[in-house]
C-alpha cells in the first residue's frame, strides 16, 4: 500500500502542481450557464472567504500566475491527502477506545 | 459545478445539507468497518486526486471549461458512503481555503457532486455485480456509464435547486445545464475509466467489492497467473 499511495500521490501532486496552470481558464459548465442566463451576479463570497488563504487557486505573493496556480494546486493536493488520512485515522482511533 | 453563496435560499440550502450531512456522517462511521489497515491511506489518496484532477479543466464547446468530479471514481474505490466522505473533504477545502464554492452552498455542493453520484455508482455497482459477468470490461463499462450518470444528475439537480430558490426559471437552467454537462460527463467518464484501468493495472484489490480481476483478463494471462 505503501507504493501505490506514493505513486499516486506523485501523480495528483504532478497533475496539481505540474499540468493545472495550464488548464483552460475558460468559465466552467455552472459559471457558464450563469453568465448567459444573467445570474452570475448574484454569487458572492461568504465573509469566511475574504479571508481565504489560496482565493482562486492563485497562491498570494507569487507574481506569475502559472507558478502561483501550481503552488497552490501542490498545497491543497497534500492538504486534501492530510485531512483525508487523518480523518480515517480518527475515526478508527474513536472505534477502538470506544 | 461549484455553487458559490447567493444562487440558492437557505430553505433549499438545508433541504440538500440534511441528506449530504448524513451520507458523510454515516460515510465516517463506515471508515472504521470498511478501511482495513492496509486501506487506511486510500481514502486520502483518492481525495489528493479528486483535489487535483478537479483542477484540470478541460475546453469544451463554446468558450466553456468542463472538470473531474470524482464521485464515481470515489464510488468504485470505496463506496457510496467513502465517496461522499471523500467529497466533501475535498470540496469544504476548496470552500474555505481556495474560496471556490460556496460556504452556505457546501451541503449542496456535497450532495450535488459527491452523495448523488457515489450512491448511483454504488447501486450500479451492485446491480452490475448480479446482472453482469464479473469482468473488468464490466467493471469499467460501469464506471464509464456511472461517471456520466453522476455528472449528468448532478447538473439536473443543481439546475433544479436554483430553479425552486427562484434564481432562474427551470425551463431556461435544466436544457442548459444538462445540455453542457453531457459533455463534460464525457470527460468525467474518460478520466473515471483510465483511474480505474490504472488501480486495476497496479492494486485491483483496492476496488471496493468482490475483485473484478480475479476473472479478468488481466489476471488470467499466463505471465500474471503463473506468478
Amino acid at each position: 500500500m505503501r507504493l501505490f499511495t506514493v505513486l499516486a500521490l506523485a501523480v495528483a501532486i504532478g497533475l496539481a502542481a505540474g499540468v493545472s496552470p495550464y488548464a483552460s481558464s475558460s468559465p466552467d459548465g455552472l459559471e457558464k450557464v450563469a453568465d448567459d442566463k444573467a445570474f452570475l451576479d448574484q454569487g458572492r463570497l461568504h465573509a469566511v472567504q475574504e479571508r481565504s488563504p489560496v482565493p482562486d487557486y492563485a497562491f498570494p505573493g507569487v507574481t506569475d500566475p502559472r507558478v502561483a496556480t501550481g503552488l497552490a494546486g501542490f498545497a491543497g493536493t497534500l492538504l486534501v491527502f492530510g485531512l483525508g488520512y487523518g480523518v480515517v485515522l480518527v475515526t478508527r482511533r474513536g472505534a477502538v477506545t470506544a | 459545478m461549484h455553487i458559490p453563496d447567493g444562487f440558492l435560499t437557505n430553505e433549499v440550502a438545508v433541504a440538500c445539507a440534511l441528506p449530504a450531512l448524513g451520507a458523510v456522517a454515516y460515510g465516517l462511521r463506515r471508515a472504521e468497518v470498511d478501511l482495513d489497515d492496509r486501506r487506511v491511506p486510500l481514502l486520502g489518496v483518492t481525495a489528493a486526486f479528486v483535489f487535483a484532477a478537479q483542477m484540470l479543466n478541460f475546453p469544451v464547446a463554446g468558450g466553456t471549461s468542463g472538470h473531474f468530479l470524482g464521485a464515481a471514481l470515489a464510488a468504485i474505490l470505496l463506496g457510496p458512503w467513502l465517496a461522499s466522505l471523500v467529497l466533501a473533504v475535498v470540496l469544504a477545502v476548496q470552500a474555505l481555503v481556495f474560496a471556490d464554492g460556496g460556504i452556505t452552498a457546501l451541503g449542496p455542493n456535497v450532495f450535488n457532486m459527491g452523495v448523488v453520484g457515489g450512491v448511483l455508482v454504488g447501486g450500479l455497482m451492485l446491480a452490475a455485480r448480479h446482472a453482469l459477468p464479473n469482468t473488468r470490461t464490466a467493471l469499467l463499462g460501469v464506471a464509464a456509464g456511472g461517471a456520466w450518470l453522476a455528472v449528468v444528475a448532478g447538473a439536473a439537480l443543481c439546475a433544479a435547486e436554483l430553479a425552486i430558490s427562484g434564481t432562474v426559471p427551470l425551463s431556461t437552467v435544466l436544457p442548459a445545464m444538462v445540455g453542457v454537462h453531457m459533455i463534460i460527463g464525457a470527460g468525467e467518464a474518460v478520466i473515471t475509466v483510465a483511474a480505474v484501468s490504472a488501480v486495476l493495472a497496479t492494486r485491483p484489490d483496492l476496488i471496493h467489492g468482490p475483485v473484478p480481476a480475479v476473472t479478468s483478463p488481466i489476471l488470467s494471462t499466463p505471465a500474471i497467473g503463473a506468478r
